[in-house]
């Protein structure tokens, strides 16, 4: 009995009897839409970890329900029943991870690592920043890898065709820890750098960082900051997000800024939730909540300090595809939309379900290929009746993931995909002569 | 071996779409309702012929087998009460077409009941009947459960634009009934005696539905009152002022509170009870209709009356009323819904007697409603951990039957009996009536394959909503 109380505190178990089972949540899922049962839609979800809960299934059970799980959270947005399924899912996640078997981990990473990614030299370079992600978070997240062996071989190559040449270790290197603000000062904010952002997506993090200053704010990029901690708490590493966190929220109090900003929806998305991670730790249970307060994505800054203004036309027409975590979490809705409509010569045509998941959703798209294409093919065809030729987007997994669709629709010649602050750069942006609110 | 069955339907159904694991008959175990049954298979239907093999073989082999749609029933509709195959028919979505000559839409049994409405509306016409979970919920069990909706009140319920459907038999017999024709008076009804049979006499496999053309204009009206029985009495008076609203719809306090904590629509949260009025018709009829209303709310003692100039406006507010059902259980976990519908004129009366019931039971009692047709939904947010407050509730639902009953009214409007209310089904139809049913449902399905457990009571069977 007591293992059972003890389940049921892991799962949120309580938290399962808010859902009365209505179904509002079933138009809104990805994978319900396309694996077309109740066990992989979020009602059923929950009901299987409730059932968990009380003991009628085993762990096995529910790992694959909640495996192919994308976590977009658009469930969230649609139940009004206010049912927090985030935290039902990562505490599931979390039983699955402890129950897997640990001797094979360290064996797969290095299958993973000998077989598929050293003969790549692709591969090799991301090998590199993983390891350096490695180094950089302390933890395991080459463990996240693991899972790759399962698809790997036939897989990567298609990866390969879209992952952006890397930053070396001294670019990263160069990176002001400091940059005043253009013109007016209006804020002063500590920059969240990430991981796969600051390695895959250098220029744009120094992009981002640039136009912050432009538009008002004085940055600052604390040293001592880490990995947002994502994709352990997705995948069931509840102390190592836990312990990240902590980091996180040292670095940035240290930072003395107004807010934290980031330009990876997930990794917004992450942050916005730290308090989740410290329930029952009074001291820092405050000081998350201040660091979730302080934190924001880098579009809904612009928009709130609103003094850009861009002086160069971009004739050119563009869609966007919102990343899960910022409009469902984060719940940044008109911002990047409104921020595009400055733009001048931009015209901006509103894709067809556009707050679906892409199929991205953290690692899903390597570890569960196929059920991921199905759900990028349903996004694909949206995105082709827009006829944009540029899709922005907020997320770096997002953006790796519109690029695979575009390629495998053969799209690669006609439609770029952008991450927004790349394109408000373009647009030349200037401060402002005054600032409107 | 057990279930040897299950061998045979292997053979019968694809691979992909014959469902065994835990976890499937887990997640097929429940719906919108109450309590939580499982089953031993689930079969993922895609054609007539499939329904028709699965039915002769549960004959042969005595097992009960439960049609579902998506699994949004109020009333435990598709619960496998008794083991054996849920028949899902959710994913059978392929034919959804619309006939503007002959006025009709021909629908498979899956398909979503606002993609009708959104198909219909290209096309200038209207497929009325609109529940609140139209969004979700399939058209096959919309029909197995005659839904309603708020446009209930002028254009009436699902049975009022089905013309024709194939059934497959409980004993697994293909037939057709009806047509498409609106006057058709060939025999026995039939498709009038599926439509709400919730699943007991026939697997519907296709519907042919009525389509009306769409008003050319629609208004919203939002009307607010003091005191619930004001409202009501409000609603009763405007009915017989020589003016048709296409809905009218009440919301007392807790439902606002609970609607605009979900999501803030501008909906007041100090009043006791708000009415949503719905006017359609020709734009300059209608002006003089909102005219007359807005005074003869004032005469009525209105505190506030507001008509939208926006459509995006009106829109907000009926979502919002949509989202009633489900967002009130923020104070507890658990809702026990009831559909309640009484005579127009006995709308006040109905009002007064739940407050006083809500007063006696010490319950959290939300009321809300297409009150415009007498159809309230009278709500108990409780907590099934609870048992001793589970037992009030018991009582509660029980007197609020009797009470429904009393005034000339009805145990449901719309969401039908299934396991929720067959209790109570003899305080209604008499030990006669339910016999004439019951033997209806003998003749159609000697061995009661179909959706048994539910509508008629077992002996003595009480409403108990404690699980333990």
């Amino acid at each position: 009995m007591t293992d059972l109380n003890e389940l049921q505190e892991k799962i949120n178990y309580p938290k399962t009897f808010d859902c009365v089972q209505c179904g509002y949540c079933l138009p809104a899922c990805p994978t319900y839409e396309t694996m077309q049962t109740e066990t992989h839609s979020p009602r059923g979800r929950i009901n299987l970890v409730k059932m968990l809960g009380e003991g009628k299934i085993g762990v096995e059970d529910i790992q694959e329900p909640i495996e192919k799980c994308l976590g977009c959270r658009a469930c969230e947005t649609a139940c009004p029943s206010n049912v927090e399924y985030g935290q039902i899912l990562e505490g599931a996640k979390q039983v699955i991870e402890e129950q897997k078997k640990q001797g094979k981990v360290k064996q797969q990473v290095e299958k993973a690592l000998f077989n598929h990614m050293f003969p790549s030299r692709k591969w090799m370079d991301a090998a590199g920043h993983l390891t350096w992600l490695y180094q950089k978070s302390g933890l395991q997240t080459l463990a996240q890898l693991t899972d790759l062996t399962k698809i790997a071989p036939l897989q990567l190559g298609t990866f390969e065709k879209v992952l952006p040449k890397a930053a070396s270790p001294t670019e990263r290197k160069a990176t002001p820890s400091f940059l005043p603000a253009k013109g007016k000062r209006l804020a002063r904010v500590g920059f969240m750098s990430g991981c796969i952002m600051d390695s895959l997506f250098h220029s744009t993090n120094q992009r981002t960082i640039e136009l912050l200053s432009i538009a008002g704010a004085e940055v600052v990029l604390p040293k001592n900051q880490t990995c947002c901690g994502a994709l352990h708490a997705h995948s069931g590493k509840r102390e190592a997000a836990r312990q990240l966190a902590q980091r996180n929220i040292q670095a940035f109090e240290e930072a003395e800024v107004d807010y934290v900003v980031n330009n990876a929806g997930g990794c917004g998305a992450m942050l916005a939730e730290y308090d989740h991670l410290f329930e029952g730790e009074p001291s820092w249970d405050a000081r998350a909540k201040v660091f979730v307060e302080k934190s924001i994505d880098v579009s809904a800054l612009l928009h709130q300090l609103n003094y850009l203004e861009f002086t160069r036309e971009i004739d050119e027409v563009v869609t966007y595809q919102p990343s899960c975590h910022m409009l469902h979490v984060q719940k940044v809705l008109q911002e990047p939309v409104e921020l595009l409509s400055k733009i001048p010569g931009l015209e901006y045509r509103e894709m067809n379900k556009k707050d679906r998941c892409c199929g991205s959703a953290g690692i899903y798209n390597v570890v569960h290929y196929e059920d991921s294409m199905s759900i990028l093919n349903n996004k694909m065809a949206n995105m082709k009746q827009t006829q944009a030729a540029a899709v922005i987007t907020t997320n770096p997994g997002c953006l790796l993931q519109m690029k695979l669709g575009i390629q495998r629709a053969g799209l690669q010649d006609k439609v770029r995909v952008v991450h927004l602050v790349d394109l408000l750069m373009e647009a030349a942006p200037q401060p402002g002569k005054t600032p409107l609110n | 071996m057990a279930n040897e069955w299950i061998t045979e339907l292997r053979v019968l159904i694809d691979d992909g779409r014959l469902l065994t694991s835990p976890a499937d008959c887990y997640s097929y175990s429940f719906d919108g309702s109450f309590g939580s049954y499982l089953p031993e298979a689930v079969v993922q239907a895609q054609s007539t012929e499939e329904v028709s093999n699965v039915l002769k073989l549960a004959n042969q082999r005595n097992i009960p087998v439960y049609p579902r749609g998506q699994g949004t029933s109020m009333s435990g509709g598709p619960l496998p009460v008794k083991g054996g195959i849920v028949l899902d028919v959710s994913q059978w979505n392929e034919r959804l077409d619309i006939y503007p000559e002959d006025m009709v839409a021909v629908v498979s049994p899956g398909v979503i009941t606002s993609d009708i409405h959104e198909k219909a509306n290209e096309h200038e016409l209207m497929y009325p009947p609109d529940p609140s979970s139209s969004h979700v919920s399939t058209i096959a069990g919309n029909l197995a459960e005659n839904s309603g909706g708020p446009r209930g009140l002028k254009y009436g319920v699902t049975k009022d634009y089905v013309i024709g459907l194939e059934v497959v038999t409980p004993e697994g017999n293909i037939i057709r009934t009806g047509g498409r024709t609106i006057k058709n008076v060939t025999g026995y009804d039939l498709t009038k005696l599926i439509i709400g049979s919730e699943g007991m006499l026939g697997v519907i496999t296709e519907a042919t539905l009525k389509l009306i053309p769409k008003p050319a204009s629609v208004r919203t009206l939002m009307v607010t009152f003091d005191t619930l029985v004001e409202a009501g009495g409000a609603i009763s008076e405007l009915l017989t002022s020589n003016i048709f609203p296409s809905k009218m719809e009440l919301m007392d306090q807790a439902s606002l509170q609970a609607v605009e904590q979900y999501s803030a629509a501008g909906l007041p949260t100090d009043v006791e009870a708000l009415i949503l009025i719905e006017l359609d018709g020709h734009p300059l009829a209608l002006e003089e209709e909102i005219q007359q209303t807005v005074t003869l709310c004032r005469q009525l003692g209105a505190r506030d009356i507001s008509v939208p100039e926006k459509p995006e406006e009106a829109k907000k507010l009926w979502e919002a009323r949509k989202q009633v059902s489900p967002a009130i259980v923020q104070w507890k976990p658990t809702k026990v819904a009831e559909d309640i519908t009484v005579p127009r004129s006995k709308i006040p009366d109905m009002c007064e007697r739940l407050i006083d019931i809500r007063k006696r039971y010490q319950l959290h009692l939300v009321v809300f409603g297409h009150a415009g047709d007498g159809n309230l939904h009278p709500n108990i947010i409780c907590d099934k951990r609870d048992h001793e407050e589970m037992q009030r509730v018991e009582q509660a639902v029980e007197e609020i039957f009797q009470s429904a009953v009393q005034l000339g009214g009805t145990l449901s409007g719309e969401h039908g009996i299934g396991t929720m209310k067959s209790p109570f089904m003899e305080m209604e139809l008499g030990q006669t009536g339910i016999d004439m049913m019951k033997r209806i449902k003998q003749a159609w399905d000697p061995k009661d394959i179909l959706n048994p457990g539910k509508m008629f009571p077992e002996p003595g069977q009480k409403l108990v909503l404690r699980d333990d």
